[in-house]
């Protein structure tokens, strides 16, 4: 009863009649400010998505123009076997690449949060310099690198009399591009979960230490649970980055066109559909058919390690 | 990964506003442009045009065309050329596609490889330019060459440069390996026997991802891969006895290791040619000042022949690459902008130039006699007339390669089976049939008749 009486009187006409008026300002206001920013997601995202969304439900062949086809583009996609392929070696890519580079980002942000290692900083700096790297200018210079006849790697194999494996070939181009994706994003992980070891507070590791946790032990025991956020964050977007796959593989062509199909990743269909194919319709259905899958994967992930969460 | 601004949806928006970016605006562009006008325009018709202060557009990837323009100018002072870029060949007809899809920004001259013609005509983004005098310098032209821009009797743009296919081949590896050129492709696989066991080398390069290449020694051959009837029909005839015949050729050859399959044109392919990994290349017309260029430290150990033949004592030679300036039907100013294309491809101050300075192989017959072009040697070729060479090649190619109008298609599902049969050493000759395969479905799925 006490507690209820101030929130009652706080409810009393003249009050709330007040406090709704400044309410509906603050919202006009509101409106006004992100207006523009309405206008640019309207203008560039909606408008765009909406329209691809129609585009796909068309169909346009060179002979007879467009006709309204329903979901025909989206069940050809279903039962397409470039799509399902790209899918396929894309789910592959992530299941091995990720954990690697997540394993390797989250070790180097340990090792730098013991403050052991000399000369932390410029370190961080290292690890993080291939992520501001474009990736067009990655994926260039790692095609140098692998060069069958002049690369670098090739010359050192043969510095010391071995044969150097061709890592632009058919069989090897996947894993090469798992490096170079590698190489551009441990560092941009590694500075997601170092910043959230940053914020785990001192007192926990000072407790631990009167308690007598070695490093190890913090580690395993304070840290590790204290990333998990950031490990699911970055989890997300490795998992959305991947099934985007695009720039590496379109740039590697150049480098290595037979060993890159058409077909390579999804994305890539969707580009060489559009732009080789002219079949911009069906390129729209696969995009949807991509960012589906995508949203699906991501949230059955999100999923699991929340519920896993909430058991811990 | 990637970044943080990319979200799922994000992603979705990328690829389909770039599909938004190419499908925008209104759907046909055709029949906004100017009329032909069904008789021929009479001399002062044209004069007249010629001297109405005008502004054109021309859309070309040549690097130094500029220099042809100006010469134009100086002619026509009252007519302005606007050059755009657009990159290269592919990046061009995605734009001009996009141009005449969405009716707008589409230039009044577009260079268009012969190969792609086709693609526009279909789309009725091409004038006619009979009525325009097109006729009249027809025999201007090598008749081969000539017969690429004529379609159903129709002349749909003026040649620019062209490429009679020949051979390449280093004189210091055949002489180690104690062999002539060889005259025939029996001689060819002779050679390269010898060629491997004696120098290490590869005969020649034969890249995966060059299928112009592949349509040339598939010319050569006498086959006729494709047909077109300007509408709605397409023959499609990639696997035929011929093609299969050429394909176990080079499938025998590959078997054998004696040819490599390194794509063209990439890093490792131009150190190839550098180190002498490959003692010939079987290439066009424009290839000798190509290679001169990318290959300098081999200077004066090549020399030009034509291509093996089939049997001996024939002399026949196949094309790779070439392209012509077409003039678009959306133009409002027809007649300089024929003007302007004629007068780059035709106009010999303009075409010495072409050839000489920008190393396009020339189309005009007067060019191709001129001793401005001929009598030049070159030390790179050990002081041999390669110009003259090729000269007397570019009347032994045949009148049999047409093009459907979807070549982009033909050449990504060429990539995806021949190509990568070749690149993969694998079945060649099944490859060939899911080309074949894969280019009917594709016709038929757009609509065509497939004969």
């Amino acid at each position: 009863m006490t507690a209820e009486t101030p929130r009652r009187m706080a409810l009393s006409a003249p009050a709330a009649r007040r406090s709704r008026g400044i309410h509906a300002g603050q919202t006009r206001t509101a409106w006004l400010l992100i207006l523009p920013f309405l206008l640019v997601f309207a203008a560039f995202f909606t408008v765009p998505l909406g329209y691809s969304a129609y585009l796909s439900l068309f169909t346009s062949k060179l002979v007879g123009g467009e006709v309204f086809s329903g979901l025909d583009n989206y069940s050809r996609a279903l039962h397409d076997p470039h799509f399902w392929e790209g899918l396929r070696r894309v789910a592959f890519f992530l299941c091995v690449q990720m954990p690697i580079m997540l394993a390797a980002s989250t070790f180097i942000a340990l090792a730098l949060d013991s403050q052991r290692v000399r000369g932390g900083k410029f370190v961080r700096l290292l690890v993080f310099v291939p992520y501001a790297v474009p990736s067009v200018v990655a994926t260039l210079m790692w095609g140098y690198l692998y060069g069958k006849d002049y690369g670098l790697i090739t010359q050192m194999f043969d510095a010391v009399g071995l044969h150097a494996p061709d890592l632009l070939s058919p069989g090897s181009i996947l894993g090469s591009t798992m490096n170079i994706v590698c190489w551009e994003f441990v560092g941009y992980n590694m500075i997601v979960l170092y910043a959230a070891l940053r914020s785990v507070p001192n007192d926990l590791y000072e407790a631990a230490e009167i308690d007598g946790a070695g490093q190890w032990r913090i580690a395993w025991s304070i840290k590790l649970p204290a990333l998990r956020p950031a490990l699911l964050l970055t989890l997300i977007f490795s998992i959305i980055g991947s099934f985007q796959l695009f720039n590496e593989p379109n740039l590697l062509f150049n480098i290595a066109p037979n060993a890159i199909g058409s077909d390579f990743t999804p994305n890539l269909y969707a580009y060489n559909l559009a732009f080789r194919g002219q079949d911009n319709n069906y390129a729209a259905a696969i995009a949807f058919l991509l960012g589906f899958v995508v949203m699906i994967v991501a949230f059955v992930v999100q999923g699991v390690t929340n519920r896993k969460e909430r058991q811990a | 990964m990637r970044n943080l601004r990319r979200t799922t949806m994000a992603g979705a928006a990328g690829a389909t506003s770039l599909v938004l970016a190419l499908t925008g605006c209104s759907s046909s562009g055709d029949g906004n442009g100017t009329k032909a006008p069904a008789k021929a325009l009479t001399q002062s018709e044209i004069d007249k045009a010629m001297d109405t202060p005008t502004t054109i557009t021309f859309w070309s990837w040549l690097p130094n065309i500029q220099d042809q323009i100006d010469l134009f100018e100086k002619k026509y002072p009252k007519i302005k050329v606007v050059l755009v870029n657009q990159g290269d060949a592919s990046a061009q007809y995605v734009k001009l596609r996009a141009a005449v899809k969405a009716g707008q920004g589409v230039p009044d001259v577009a260079q268009v490889g012969y190969d792609y013609l086709p693609s526009f005509t279909q789309t009725k983004s091409l004038l006619e330019l009979t009525p325009y005098g097109a006729d009249k310098i027809a025999s201007d032209f090598v008749p081969g060459v000539w017969s690429q821009v004529v379609q159903n009797g129709g002349i749909y743009a003026v040649p620019q440069d062209s490429g009679p296919m020949g051979t390449l081949y280093r004189t210091d590896i055949l002489s180690k390996a104690g062999v002539d050129a060889p005259a025939t492709w029996a001689d060819f696989a002779t050679a390269a026997q010898e060629v491997k066991s004696k120098t290490g080398a590869y005969i020649t390069n034969l890249p995966g991802n060059d299928m112009p290449q592949t349509l040339g020694f598939f010319s050569q051959a006498g086959a006729s891969l494709f047909t077109y009837d300007g509408k709605t029909t397409v023959g499609i005839n990639v696997d035929n006895d011929v093609t299969q015949k050429v394909v176990a050729y080079w499938q025998d050859l590959i078997q054998k290791d004696l040819v490599s399959t390194d794509p063209d044109f990439t890093d490792a392919w131009y150190q190839g040619l550098s180190r002498g990994k490959y003692a010939t290349w079987l290439t066009a017309a424009w290839g000798p000042t190509f290679l001169a260029g990318s290959a300098k430290n081999t200077s004066g150990a090549w020399r030009a022949a034509t291509l093996p033949q089939w049997s001996a004592g024939q002399n026949v030679s196949g094309n790779w690459g070439g392209s012509s300036d077409a003039v678009m039907a959306a133009t409002k100013n027809p007649i300089p902008a024929y003007e302007l294309a004629k007068f780059i491809n035709n106009d010999p101050s303009s075409t010495i130039e072409l050839a000489n300075k920008q190393s396009l192989y020339p189309t005009t017959i007067s060019t191709l006699s001129s001793p401005a072009f001929t009598d030049a040697k070159s030390d790179f070729y050990g002081g041999q007339q390669v110009n003259k060479f090729f000269a007397d090649v570019s009347s032994t190619v045949p009148q049999n390669q047409k093009y459907v109008p979807f070549e982009d298609y033909v050449n990504s599902s060429y990539n995806d089976t021949l190509g990568k049969a070749i690149a993969d050493h694998g079945d060649l000759k099944a490859a060939l049939s899911a080309w074949q395969q894969q280019l009917v479905t594709y016709a038929k799925q757009q609509g065509f008749s497939v004969k």
